[in-house]
């Protein structure tokens, strides 16, 4: 069996002392961030990502699994506790979870997005290590058409399925597409758009534009609405334990949960977001049982089930990521970002020449939930502690941990400057209502897309038929356009706002 | 005409110009034929895709008409000018400015100095829980970024340590 055989590699790489002392560094950091009102995980592994700096490889992607996976547990407790989603995955749990919270079941609330979401983690890993190979051997026979058709697929997908104006979202890939080609452009060695600026020739630093735009803009933007007084319920969270009522009502929520979130995890942009909107939908629809609370009246489903998909969800999304390189989401796009950091060009080719990395992350990532579990659920009062700080004493941190972050990705204070350049934009985005996630995809993609389509028109004597005469490519483009006609149909459109206004 | 959303409106013509500028900048490069890209095809590509789809924002802002107008609402001018400032200082601070001569002054002064300013940001500020802050993230970071992580920072400033 080469599961088994793959499996016991990677958590040979995975048990070791060190590696699982960054993999529980890594939760802990994470959630320590991820709980704190306002930061979602994008921001979270944004702020993170130079604690990882001075690791090797391997070690510095197992912790940053575990920051991801602790930045989203966080956001679930915040999101239950405080009714405040740190991310828009989370908005769904905050409906039935917060009104848990007020009626004095936060506990039972939080134990079920826990348990759910490492069940969901469990069978997420699995999937990862049962279909990554095969699909690294399609990967194989991608040619550079076919790159770039499933990278225009992905990037539509991710914003059919984002919410707010598909036109909006769309020119911010492009504007992310075009960020991502200043620097030198590897064909021809000229300095693009760099104006005359040495350190711009290496291009924009992600780092500085996600911290600038997702850190800076949205603590701007936070600032600017006056402190209101949030109800915290951080006294009332007492009995973890839900009762064997609540587990009966969970557990089917639960697999059902998890089977979405796997299923739309690997498409490309599906991911966490849509599927707890999905489950959140399917658990709606399904018949009350007599004695059960109504949906948006504290229903555990309501929490169990969209926590378990998008754990899921985000567990799969890894697949797209290990297997073509190409990363379907904001905080896959994070990722790309942190393996080039480590000189790792993510790729189907990462499996054969680094079996340990490959392996030993896909292991980590389960080892990450068990640790969420075994150790956040017991230190849940200290994370409640967190929510009570006043936000006048987090900002400045914040503030703190982005500047010193960034410029210690190349000792360089350039960074800071542009991290302020970026901070601005950022709010410019708020203001104007412009979704920042698709830029961030963008910004990654454009140099990669730039590349596969010179290679696919050079090998087509410079016919752009090429993108639609190969089956594979035509096919792929054809999706994206399917995609786009389905969200633009006028009932589809409807129901999509609808869907993302429902709270 | 009347514009029925302003964010809209206002963006599309942010992104019409960028595209613009982009497309502009790309044709000062060699632009090649498909088969012969050169450093400008694929920039120029993009950036006529950005004026385009930001001329349709603009036009579809004047169009399609919406509850309130979607009004962009003020700008919070305070936030934004201390918290850019509070890191502009900071990088100052921390890295110097030699064009001008400003020397280095370490990430302990610089700690303090952006805590002060971040803190202005907001609508309470105290000067005594405002030091203590910014001596706890000073000590804190010191012991996170310096010793543990091994961060290579200037720590004091260079006049004092040389």
């Amino acid at each position: 069996m080469d599961l088994i055989a793959n499996l016991s590699l990677g958590f040979e790489v995975a048990f070791t002392a060190q590696n699982l002392i960054y993999a529980f560094m890594g939760c802990l950091l994470g959630t320590l961030i991820g709980v704190l009102p306002g930061l979602g995980p994008v921001a979270t592994i944004a702020m993170l990502l130079p604690t990882t700096y001075a690791l090797p490889p391997t070690a510095a992607l197992i912790m940053l699994a575990g920051i991801y996976y602790g930045a989203q547990y966080g956001g679930s407790t915040t999101a239950i506790l405080v009714n405040l989603p740190g991310e828009s995955s989370s908005v769904v749990t905050v409906i039935d979870g917060y009104q848990m919270a007020r009626k004095g079941r936060a506990g039972p609330a939080l134990a079920a997005a826990g348990l759910g979401s490492f069940f969901a983690g469990c069978v997420g890993t699995l999937i990862i290590a049962a279909f990554a190979p095969p699909l690294t051997e399609l990967a194989f026979k991608f040619g550079p058409a076919e790159y770039f058709s499933l990278m225009v697929l992905g990037l539509i997908g991710a914003v059919v399925m984002a919410s707010g104006s598909l036109l909006k979202a769309i020119t911010m890939i492009l504007v992310g597409l075009a960020l991502g080609l200043v620097g030198t452009d590897v064909n021809s060695g000229v300095a693009r758009y760099s104006f005359d600026i040495p350190e711009l020739t290496d291009g924009i630093s992600f780092v500085a534009i996600a911290m600038g735009v997702f850190g800076y803009g949205e603590i701007i933007a936070n600032l600017s609405i006056p402190s209101e007084k949030r109800e915290v319920f951080t006294d009332k969270v007492t009995g973890l334990m839900p009762t064997k009522e609540d587990f009966k009502r969970m557990l089917p929520a639960v697999l059902r949960g998890t089977a979405l979130g796997s299923a739309l995890g690997i498409l490309p942009g599906g991911g966490a977001l849509l599927s707890s909107f999905a489950s959140y939908t399917l658990e709606k629809k399904s018949k009350l049982k007599p004695g059960e609370v109504p949906f948006g009246q504290g229903n555990i489903r309501g929490v169990a089930g969209p926590e378990s998909a998008n754990n899921a969800g985000a567990q799969t999304s890894f697949i797209p990521l290990l297997t073509l390189g190409i990363p379907p989401n904001a905080v896959m796009a994070l990722m790309v970002g942190a393996m080039t950091i480590h000189n790792i060009q993510p790729g189907p080719q990462v499996m054969t020449s680094n079996p340990e990395l490959f392996w030993g992350l896909i292991a980590s990532m389960w080892i990450g939930n068990l640790m969420l579990i075994i150790l956040n659920l017991p230190m849940i009062g200290l994370w409640i502690k967190l929510l009570s700080i006043p936000y006048k004493w987090l900002f400045p941190a914040i503030v703190l941990f982005c500047a010193i972050g960034v410029y210690s990705e190349n000792n360089n204070t350039f960074e800071i400057w542009m991290v302020a350049v970026f901070g601005v934009v950022g709010y410019v985005f708020h203001k104007l209502g412009c979704e920042p996630a698709p830029l961030l995809l963008g910004l990654i993609l454009g140099p990669m897309m730039e590349e596969n389509l010179r290679r696919a028109l050079l090998l087509s004597r410079g016919e752009w038929s090429v993108l639609v005469t190969r089956p594979l490519s035509a096919t792929l483009l054809a999706v994206s356009v399917v995609l786009m006609v389905i969200v633009l149909l006028p009932s589809v459109s409807k129901k999509r706002e609808e869907a993302f206004v429902e709270d | 005409m009347k514009v029925h959303s302003q964010k809209d409106f206002t963006s599309g013509l942010l992104f019409s110009a960028f595209g613009v500028a982009f497309a502009w900048g790309a044709t000062t490069y060699n632009v090649g034929t498909g088969a012969r890209m050169g450093p400008g095809y694929f920039p120029l590509i993009v950036g006529v895709l950005i004026a385009f789809l930001g001329a349709l924002i603009t036009a579809r802002s004047m169009i399609v008409r919406t509850e309130d107008g979607e009004p962009i609402g003020s700008i919070a001018w305070r936030p934004l000018i201390f918290i850019i400032g509070a890191n502009l200082l900071f990088g100052v601070l921390l890295g110097g400015l030699p064009s001008v001569g400003i020397p280095p002054m370490g990430l302990i002064v610089a700690v303090y100095a952006l805590t002060m300013v971040a803190s202005l940001a907001g609508d309470q500020f105290h000067w005594k829980g405002v030091l203590i802050l910014a001596t706890v993230l000073a000590v804190g970071s010191y012991l996170a970024f310096v010793m543990a992580l091994n961060l290579q920072f200037p720590v004091w400033p260079t006049f004092i340590v040389g």
